[in-house]
């Protein structure tokens, strides 16, 4: 059942960024999940005081492996733990897979938007990964904002155009500073460019929307201003943290 | 760093509840329908607005701020406060 805890072991992690890491875990007997769904995480300390944060499942399952990317929040409770400390053979709790509103299922066929902000990156990938498994034909348009280059995760893998991606727009909106080369200024990411890189209203795409709570919000704002239907629009607000866009 | 300025809605997504309530509830409400039964509006839960507030959630409708639940759990001891829930409908296997 998902609402009980259980023993994860870290099995491998690697870096995204200098503030940010993906931490492979084995979880035994793990059931399998959909692109979308989340993970609690419970910490418990030697006096036995717990702290428990929510992390997004960041790509399908490979079967008792999971994968969540962590963004480092300064004087965090759970996060620098999580990105700086938890090594190989270390174990955390966690329950899930937990959701079952912010998900897609690769036999969808309809259209679909992602806007990620920051770490609102780490489920949209998840969707990524999971289409491209599947071969699935399903269009996508990913807008994904970001502070610098630095900032970016998955970068050797998200818009390097991987078998299996054929029908999957990446645009990258810089808002602090952007790679040579770019023409775009670092800006906010646009009304005008969620239109262009998005999908017309009338093609009643579904949109997942992702990131810090202020960015979502914004970016959500500007779809039902372009015209998509409410409905469709799915959100997952991180909370303040979860690494500024 | 320092907490949020009041400009930044710091508000989570009903989503956020689908481990706190799997505590209680063995089917997953996050994605039941919802019904609020003091402003009429139709979503899903997921779309509930979730306050962290210390010691608990505080959960509110997006249609009318109601507080459609309360969750706190302290010491082994869950409160479960269902007070503005409206109607669900869920679907199950
Ligand atoms: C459904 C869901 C899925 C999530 N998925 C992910 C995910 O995949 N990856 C991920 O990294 N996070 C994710 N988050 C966010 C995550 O759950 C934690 O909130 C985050 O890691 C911070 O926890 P912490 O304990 O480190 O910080 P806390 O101890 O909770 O916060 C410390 C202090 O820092 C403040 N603060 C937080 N962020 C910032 C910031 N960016 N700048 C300045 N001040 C800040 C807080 O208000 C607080 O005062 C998700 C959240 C939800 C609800
Ligand atoms: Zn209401």
């Amino acid at each position: 059942m998902a609402g009980r805890w259980r023993a994860a072991t870290v099995a491998a992690h690697r870096p995204e960024t200098p503030t940010a890491r993906t931490l492979v875990l084995r979880v035994p007997d793990w059931p399998g999940h959909l692109a979308g769904q989340h993970v609690d995480v419970r910490l418990t300390a030697e006096d036995g005081y717990t702290a428990q944060r929510s992390y997004s499942l960041a790509a399908p399952a490979v079967g008792d492996l999971i994968e969540v990317t962590v963004q480092r929040v300064p004087d965090g409770e759970v996060s620098p733990y999580l990105v700086e400390v938890a090594d190989v053979g270390d174990q955390i709790e966690i329950r899930g897979p937990l959701g079952g509103w912010f998900v897609w299922r690769p036999d969808d066929p309809a259209p679909v938007v992602l806007v990620a902000g920051g770490a609102g990156i780490v489920p949209l990938m998840s969707m990524v990964r999971t289409r491209r498994m599947a071969r699935a034909k399903a269009l996508f348009r990913l807008l994904y904002s970001l502070r610098s280059p630095a900032e970016r995760y998955y970068s050797t893998e998200l818009g390097s155009h991987q078998a299996g991606d054929g029908g999957l727009d990446v645009f990258l909106a810089y808002t602090r500073e952007a790679p040579e080369g770019v023409t775009r200024p670092p800006q906010r990411l646009a009304l005008s460019e969620i239109n262009t890189h998005g999908l017309p209203p009338d093609s009643a795409p579904t949109c997942f929307v992702c990131g810090p709570t202020g960015f979502v919000e914004s970016a959500a704002n500007a779809l039902v201003a372009l015209g998509h239907d409410p409905r469709r629009i799915k959100t997952e607000r991180f909370g303040p943290s979860g690494g500024r866009p | 760093m320092t907490t949020p300025s009041v400009s930044e809605p710091s508000h989570l997504d009903g989503n956020a509840l689908a481990g706190p309530l799997s505590e209680v509830f063995r089917v997953d409400l996050t994605g039941a329908t919802r019904r609020c039964a003091v402003c009429g509006i139709t979503g899903a839960f997921a779309e509930l607005r979730v306050y962290a507030e210390c010691p608990g959630l505080v959960v509110r409708c997006p249609g009318c701020d109601t507080v459609v639940l309360r969750l706190v759990h302290e010491g082994g001891v869950l409160w479960l406060d269902l007070g503005g829930t409206g109607c669900l409908r869920l679907r199950v296997k």
